[in-house]
């Protein structure tokens, strides 16, 4: 979580750019999407960073940064993979691993919009332990009418989930998707061949390539 | 490290928006490219980018032409567009 | 300028006497690529020096590993501020690959599959400055360092060590390759620290 001084606010799916700058000037930059919905009620700003063990830049700001420690910020930038809450067409969210960041930034936006275009989230995880958002996703499909949520695990699934470990594939997003005659927007968000694969199927089944918009994360350190 | 997908890619358009934004006022990765190469036409943040280089190196996913170069030394931005015949930038509020 | 990050180190740097200025040891070999790697099957596989008017000279894989190899043990030094001590290689001198080569050139520009291209002037290539290498420690060199061969040329920053080479275009005038004409230095002597033009 991060105040930052004159944010001007963003959109569902952007991005900062994190700049760090060590003693004798060295800096390393990453890119990270935002977590969190604008406006968002303290002013905060919310980043997601997974902590890659041999990074380093998450290993920093997972461990390191404390409270009140300032940090280099450039952003919000990136103006296309974003969902604007006057877009009427439903929407399908697909994403792998911690591309569920910044899908997760448009399903807050939505709930703090109040509008009611359909969201179905498609999200892909190694295993329960992974799953970002848990509680929260749990409770806004509660709570968020015409939010659904479905799960894919790759490696491990809960305790009587009703199939084997599996990746991405057509069944999943021809089953949780919406179909193409609805014409959803489609936001994709993982890694490069999490994307290439979903982005394939969703064009295999009918969607417009138009209606597809993908980000692809370079699992930077 | 990255993991190049089976384009070799890392990345995409999406991860040049903060270097562009510091040269435009609008938003580049929104705005719609052609490539000179084969004049295939698409958003910015579809082109395919490798960032483990002197430069960021944008190239076309339809024929993988280099569309756009950026390069950052510490006081300047270069930015080589050759590849590109055409930016289209959509313009706020229109 | 940037805000002092309080506590960050980044990746341990060892900056050692006797590395260009401006650059860090390293142990391992950094990828860094512009584009796909390309695979060039040995079959296909061919170099050819072009000359200023137009006559080429050219190599098989099969005669160009028949050309005396020398073992070099040499630092190279990456415009990404990595530099990289006693590493060896195995390659052929553009001396010999030149030697038959009629031409009053004064600058080349170094082709390589998949379209990348740099410019090194004549003479920076002749006098054991530079080499077609194709093993690396020993090994074949790997493609995504540049297998089957690639320029060596340590005294200049990497980038002008063009991977997966294929060809040299002998010049009457200096002309800009992929990098320098985006930005980065003609010449590019990491002693001088030329990285960017204007350096």
């Amino acid at each position: 979580m991060l105040d930052v001084p004159d944010w001007p606010g963003h959109l569902p799916g952007q991005h900062v750019d994190v700049r760090l700058t060590a003693e004798d000037g060295y800096r390393a930059q990453r890119s990270y999407s935002i977590a969190s919905a604008w406006p968002h009620p303290e002013g905060k700003v919310e980043l997601t960073v997974q902590r890659l063990d041999d990074g380093e830049v998450s290993p920093y700001l997972t461990d390191t940064v404390e409270a009140g420690d300032r940090i280099e910020l450039r952003g919000p930038v990136g103006g296309w993979f974003v969902w604007r809450d006057q877009q009427p067409a439903p929407v399908l969210l697909i994403g792998g691993g911690s591309g569920v960041v910044p899908l997760m930034a448009m399903v807050r936006a939505r709930a703090m919009a109040g509008t009611k275009q359909p969201f179905r989230l498609i999200y892909s995880v190694r295993t329960p332990e992974d799953l970002l958002y848990a509680d929260e996703l749990r409770r806004r499909v509660r709570d968020d009418a015409g939010l659904d949520v479905h799960y894919v695990y790759t490696r491990k699934t809960p305790d009587n989930w009703p199939a084997p470990p599996k990746r991405i594939d057509v069944a999943a997003l021809n089953t949780y998707g919406w179909p193409p005659d609805f014409a959803p927007d489609c936001f994709v968000c993982g890694p490069t061949t999490f994307v290439e694969t979903a982005a394939d199927i969703l064009v295999a089944l009918g969607h417009d390539p138009r209606r597809i918009r993908t980000e692809r994360f370079g699992g930077t350190s | 490290m990255t993991q190049p997908g089976e384009t070799g890619a890392a990345l995409d358009g999406n991860a040049m928006a903060g270097d562009l934004r510091e040269i435009f006022a609008v938003d580049v990765t929104a705005a719609r490219y052609m490539c000179a190469g084969c004049t295939h036409t698409d958003a910015v943040a579809t082109l395919m980018v490798w960032q483990h280089s002197p430069g960021l190196v944008a190239r076309c996913p339809h024929c993988s032409d280099v569309v756009l170069r950026v390069v950052r030394a510490p006081d300047r931005v270069y930015l080589d567009l050759r590849g590109s015949v055409r930016l289209e930038v959509p313009l706020e509020g229109s | 300028m940037g805000i002092i990050s309080r506590g960050f180190g980044g990746r341990r740097r060892e900056s050692v006497p006797g590395l260009p200025p401006g650059q860090y040891l390293t142990h391992d070999f950094p990828v860094l690529s512009a584009g796909p790697t390309p695979r060039i099957p040995l079959d296909r596989w061919r170099f050819t020096v072009t000359t200023e008017t137009g006559d080429k000279t050219s190599w098989n894989w099969t005669e160009f590993q028949a050309l005396p190899a020398e073992d070099v043990t040499v630092d190279i030094h990456c415009v990404t501020k990595w530099s990289k001590l006693g590493s060896t290689w195995r390659g052929v001198s553009l001396d010999t690959l030149l030697a038959d080569v009629e031409s009053a050139a004064d600058y080349t520009m170094v082709h390589s599959f998949g379209g990348y291209t740099t410019n090194v002037p004549m003479e920076d290539l002749l006098d054991g400055k530079a080499w077609v290498a194709y093993k690396f420690d020993g090994e074949d060199l790997e493609p995504e360092h540049g297998g089957p061969a690639r320029l060596l040329i340590p005294h200049l920053y990497f980038w002008k060590s063009a991977k997966w080479v294929n060809g040299i275009q002998l010049m009457p005038e200096d002309e800009p390759g992929f990098w320098e004409a985006a930005g980065y230095h003609m010449y590019g002597d990491p002693w001088r620290e030329q990285r960017y033009q204007g350096d």
